[in-house]
Parts: C-alpha cells; sequence; structure tokens
C-alpha cells in the first residue's frame, strides 16, 4: 500500500482474516442477552449475563477489532500489568470503602434511599 | 519527511502504534479506578441500587449498540486502509463519526431527562459517579471523533494511512469502556 508506512512490516505481525460481520452479528446477540438477563429475575443470572457477557464481548473486541492476539507479547503484558495495578488498588481500598464498621471504629454515614424507596427500607 | 512515528520501530512495533498502546494503558487506569470505586460503593450501599434503578436501560443499550457499530465501521475503515483504499477508509471512518454524534446526542437527550426528574450531579454520590463516569467516558467520544475527522481527511487523500489503524484502536478501546460502564449503570439494579 503506498502510504500505509510501517518501519518494518514484518515487525508488525500481520493479522488473519476475520469476518467483522460475523463478529459484529456476535456481540449485538450478547448485547440482546445482556438486557433480557434481568427480566428473568434472578439475581445471580443477572449477574452472569451483564458482567460475564461483558467480558466476553471485551475479549472479542480486544481481539478481533484490536488485533491484540497479534501484537508483540510486551503489549499483553503492559496492559495486563495496569489491570493488576487495578485489582491491587481495589484491594486495598475495598475494605474501607465497603465495611460500615470494624474493631473500635464505626462509619456514621450512610447513603440515604431515594425517597420513593425509602419506605422499603 | 515522514514523521518519526511511521519510520522508526524501536520496540517491534511502529512507534505511532505503541504511544497508543500506551495511553491505552493509561486510560485503563482511570476508568479502572473509576470503575472500580463504583463497584465498591455500589456493593457497600444499597440506596445505590434504588438510584440505579432510574437510569433507563433502553437508551442505554441503544447506546451500545450504536458504539458496536461504530467499532465495525471503524475496523472496516482499517481494513480498506490496509488495502492501500484511502476514500473507503475515510468514508467509514465519517460513519464511525456518525455512530459517535448519534451516541452524544442520545446521551444528551438521557441526561436532559435525568436532569429534568432532578438528578443532577449533586443529588447524591450516585449520580455524582454516573454523571463523572458516563462524562469522561462521552469526552472520549467526542475526543475520538475530532481526531477521527483528521485521520478521514487524510486518508481521502492516500495519506498517513497507518493513522487509520490507530484511530480505529482507540475507539475500540473507547468501546471497551462502555461495554462495561453498560452493565454498571444500567443493568445491575
Amino acid at each position: 500500500m503506498a502510504d500505509h508506512a510501517h518501519a518494518d512490516p514484518a515487525a508488525h505481525a500481520a493479522h488473519p482474516p476475520v469476518n467483522y460481520i460475523r463478529i459484529w452479528q456476535i456481540l449485538l446477540a450478547l448485547l440482546v442477552v445482556s438486557v433480557a438477563g434481568p427480566f428473568i429475575g434472578i439475581k445471580v443470572v443477572t449477574l452472569i449475563t451483564a458482567f460475564g457477557i461483558a467480558v466476553v464481548k471485551a475479549y472479542l473486541v480486544a481481539k478481533n477489532f484490536m488485533h491484540l492476539n497479534v501484537q508483540p507479547r510486551f503489549v499483553a503484558y503492559m496492559l495486563g500489568t495496569v489491570l493488576v495495578f487495578m485489582l491491587l488498588f481495589f484491594a486495598g481500598t475495598a475494605g474501607d470503602v465497603m465495611k460500615h464498621s470494624g474493631d473500635n471504629w464505626k462509619k456514621p454515614y450512610r447513603e440515604p434511599m431515594p425517597a420513593a424507596a425509602a419506605p422499603h427500607e | 519527511m515522514r514523521p518519526i512515528a511511521t519510520t522508526r520501530s524501536a520496540a517491534g512495533l511502529p512507534t505511532g502504534l505503541l504511544a497508543v498502546w500506551w495511553v491505552l494503558a493509561s486510560e485503563i487506569v482511570i476508568f479502572g479506578g473509576l470503575l472500580g470505586s463504583y463497584i465498591m460503593y455500589r456493593l457497600a450501599h444499597d440506596a445505590w441500587a434504588a438510584h440505579a434503578a432510574n437510569t433507563n436501560t433502553w437508551i442505554g443499550a441503544f447506546n451500545t449498540f450504536v458504539l458496536l457499530t461504530s467499532s465495525l465501521t471503524a475496523v472496516l475503515a482499517h481494513q480498506a486502509a490496509e488495502q492501500g483504499n484511502g476514500k473507503l477508509a475515510a468514508r467509514r471512518l465519517y460513519y464511525t463519526c456518525i455512530g459517535a454524534l448519534t451516541f452524544i446526542c442520545v446521551k444528551a437527550f438521557e441526561w436532559t431527562m435525568e436532569i429534568r426528574a432532578g438528578e443532577t450531579i449533586s443529588s447524591n454520590t450516585f449520580w455524582s459517579f454516573y454523571y463523572t463516569a458516563a462524562g469522561l467516558h462521552a469526552l472520549h467520544v467526542i475526543a475520538g471523533a475530532i481526531l477521527m475527522l483528521f485521520v478521514a481527511a487524510d486518508a481521502a487523500k492516500n495519506r498517513e494511512l497507518h493513522r487509520v489503524e490507530l484511530i480505529g484502536i482507540y475507539w475500540h478501546f473507547v468501546d471497551i469502556v462502555w461495554i462495561f460502564l453498560f452493565p454498571l449503570l444500567y443493568i445491575a439494579k
């Protein structure tokens, strides 16, 4: 290609042919499932259809649209490292944020329920 | 003279592509911290579920459809650029920009409804998180669309076609962020 100028075309691995329309159709089907999940009314099913499917959709986009699978391995390591840092952040702060009391301490603040939902509290 | 991002390959991939991955790594920290905080507060405060019940799942689902479709046109633009067809790549990038514009218009409509219903960024911590997370994402959509217009203008003249891939990767990342925002803000009620 005239102006598709990679310094070393061989270094930037070519990605195998992908049927992008098919991937898009799968993503839309997964979207429908994630929207339909809460209508079943089972919390575990909602969590799986919402967040499980989100992970699958993100994987499909990263692999097939971003071609992450054919990038040099250090790219995946770089992105994986920041994700691990995010997990460390979560693990390090979740205890303080999510618990309302502990040994010799109590957090007085509780988010107030909205007016319409207050009677059910 | 070609820009260094296209002529140097210091790490086994073009420097421009490497820079995009670095940007995305830093974006993961930004959005990861935000979403991680959201999850913590959502699990810690039952009231957040009651507040989340006021978000409109259908609008969120429609915007997810719009972003997934715009990701398709972005990757098809990349495909056209790889084949050396700058005009087709540019046209597909313009389609992606239309997707971005649609997303922002729907978001503006949604926020107008919510603000009119009295749910503002200062109403409570749930809505603060909601507007911050969705607003930061919307800013990324706007920035991506503006950059895409410049890339498309060059691509239409068969110039700097490698940039089509770079803006595409950024766009797919914006899509992935929304893929996680959607269940958090609109599904888990």
